[in-house]
């Protein structure tokens, strides 16, 4: 399978890759990882006309802490996500989704950044992003703005960035003491997509009772869905098993899968109920300084 | 549409090509350079054959262009013997009967190159994750396994 004919791009800088972009329109499509861009250009689901390559640009792949805020470069591959101590540390949840990314060699290219702009409600980060409350930082020809991960995903395979925009930087808050998240992901083999996936990052304070709460669901809907019934209900309660058992219920009715090769709808519902669950109860145990 | 120079460096040594943007990295492979031990099994991102060396990190060559190679260090399963001695990772798969038919063992093999490279003791059970980009649909993936801790205790042991 070779994908269709294309001009190929590859700028050395930031404004000259939005120059690129800039001139050449809604024909053009940038191109990171590519683990997901390639195979579609493959299948013929896509065939720009112009392919613009930013992995030539420097200073893009970083990830670092700043300011109360880890920040993840666009070029930061999932594998450095993976292994990064300092993501481990703090951001179990983001340590999680990255490792049940389709397979070592895909992650060895694929990008964070491309995770989110490729607006598949399947990819696994959304969901991270929305429980974590992760902003994403477009620049575009006028500069750069600030996008909430909540306002990202407006429908299917879209984003709110618009076409002269490159997702250049995702910004995550530190969460504060006694936080704790678990991704967790059903899938039928290494490198499918998700049946269902649930992402929760709670906070909780001296007593056990939960401060803020943020849940986040892949692949049960047209986009990745944040789980606001949920939340809310979690929000000022004790994180017991009973709460635990009624958010999950809460989390499974807003979800909107489809029956597909992956199951029927309602046992995808089902199962964002059960993963719901085991994931508040990861969450819970690790913001109590468990592993 | 206009072919684009490309300088790409395979196993140490230099090569120039002049490529459609389109052509996939496996394709340079095999078909320019003509070194066929790279495979092409589902070319879909799947299955991991096609695996190989990319500036030290173990990619699908069937998702990457050729011209994303330009001013790569690429490494395909040729680059392993050296001067008629076969490396750990072949003389372990050798040793411990890891292939039947042969087809995803380049794959494996460039998979297990990189990854011994950052893990020099791994547990089976890292092994099983740092393969499960490549599948093998004949030994069931044991003898695999052991041929990768055949290789490692040998590295390990300063064998190379």
């Amino acid at each position: 399978m070779i994908p269709r004919t294309f001009e190929y791009f590859s700028p050395r800088t930031l404004p000259e890759a939005l120059s690129l972009l800039q001139k050449l329109g809604s024909e053009a499509k940038l191109l990171s990882g590519g683990q997901s861009l390639i195979p579609m250009m493959k299948l013929r689901l896509v065939s720009p006309q112009y392919i613009v390559d930013i992995n030539r640009i420097p200073d893009l792949d970083y990830i670092t802490e700043s300011n109360g805020q880890l920040t993840i470069g666009a070029l930061t591959r999932e594998h450095e996500v993976e292994t990064s101590e300092l993501v481990r540390s703090k951001f179990p949840i983001l340590a999680d989704t990255a490792k049940v990314i389709a397979d070592p060699l895909v992650r060895s290219q694929a990008t964070v950044c491309g995770n989110l702009a490729h607006g598949d409600p399947a990819n696994d980060h959304p969901a991270t992003m929305l429980a974590l409350g992760a902003t994403v930082v477009a620049t575009g020809p006028k500069g750069r703005r600030e996008i909430k991960i909540e306002d990202f995903f407006p429908g299917l395979f879209t984003t709110a960035l618009e076409t002269e925009e490159i997702l250049t930087e995702i910004r995550i808050p530190l969460p504060p003491p006694q936080s704790g998240g678990a991704y967790l992901k059903l899938e039928r083999k290494v490198g499918d997509f998700a049946t269902a996936g649930v992402a929760a990052q709670i906070t909780l304070d001296g007593s056990g009772i939960c401060q803020r709460a943020g849940v986040g669901l892949t692949n049960v809907g047209l986009t990745p869905i944040k789980a606001k019934k949920a939340e809310a209900f979690l929000v000022g309660q004790t994180l017991d098993d009973a709460t635990i058992k009624q958010a999950a219920e809460l989390a499974a009715s807003e979800s909107q899968p489809m029956d597909d090769i992956r199951g029927s709808a309602d046992y995808k519902r089902d199962l964002v109920r059960v993963l719901a669950a085991r994931a508040l109860g990861r969450a819970r145990v690790r913001a109590k300084g468990g592993a | 549409m206009a072919k684009v120079p490309i300088k790409v460096k395979v196993n140490g040594v230099e090569h120039a090509a002049e490529v459609e943007p389109r052509m996939l990295l496996v394709h340079l492979i095999r078909e320019t350079l003509r070194l066929t031990g790279t495979h092409i099994g589902c070319d879909t991102s799947h299955c991991g054959a096609c695996t190989v060396g990319m500036d030290g990190r173990a990619i699908k060559s069937c998702t990457a262009s050729a011209v994303q190679a330009d001013g790569r260090d690429i490494t395909p399963v040729e680059g392993l013997e050296e001067n008629g001695k076969l490396h750990p990772l072949q003389d372990g798969f050798f040793q411990e009967h890891g292939l039947q038919c042969g087809y995803c063992t380049p794959g494996m093999l460039m998979t297990g190159y990189a990854f011994l490279k950052v893990n020099t003791n791994p547990t089976d059970d890292e092994i099983r994750h740092a393969i499960s980009g490549n599948l093998c649909r004949c030994t069931g993936y044991v003898n695999i396994v052991k041929a990768y801790q055949y290789a490692a205790q040998k590295l390990r042991e300063g064998g190379a």
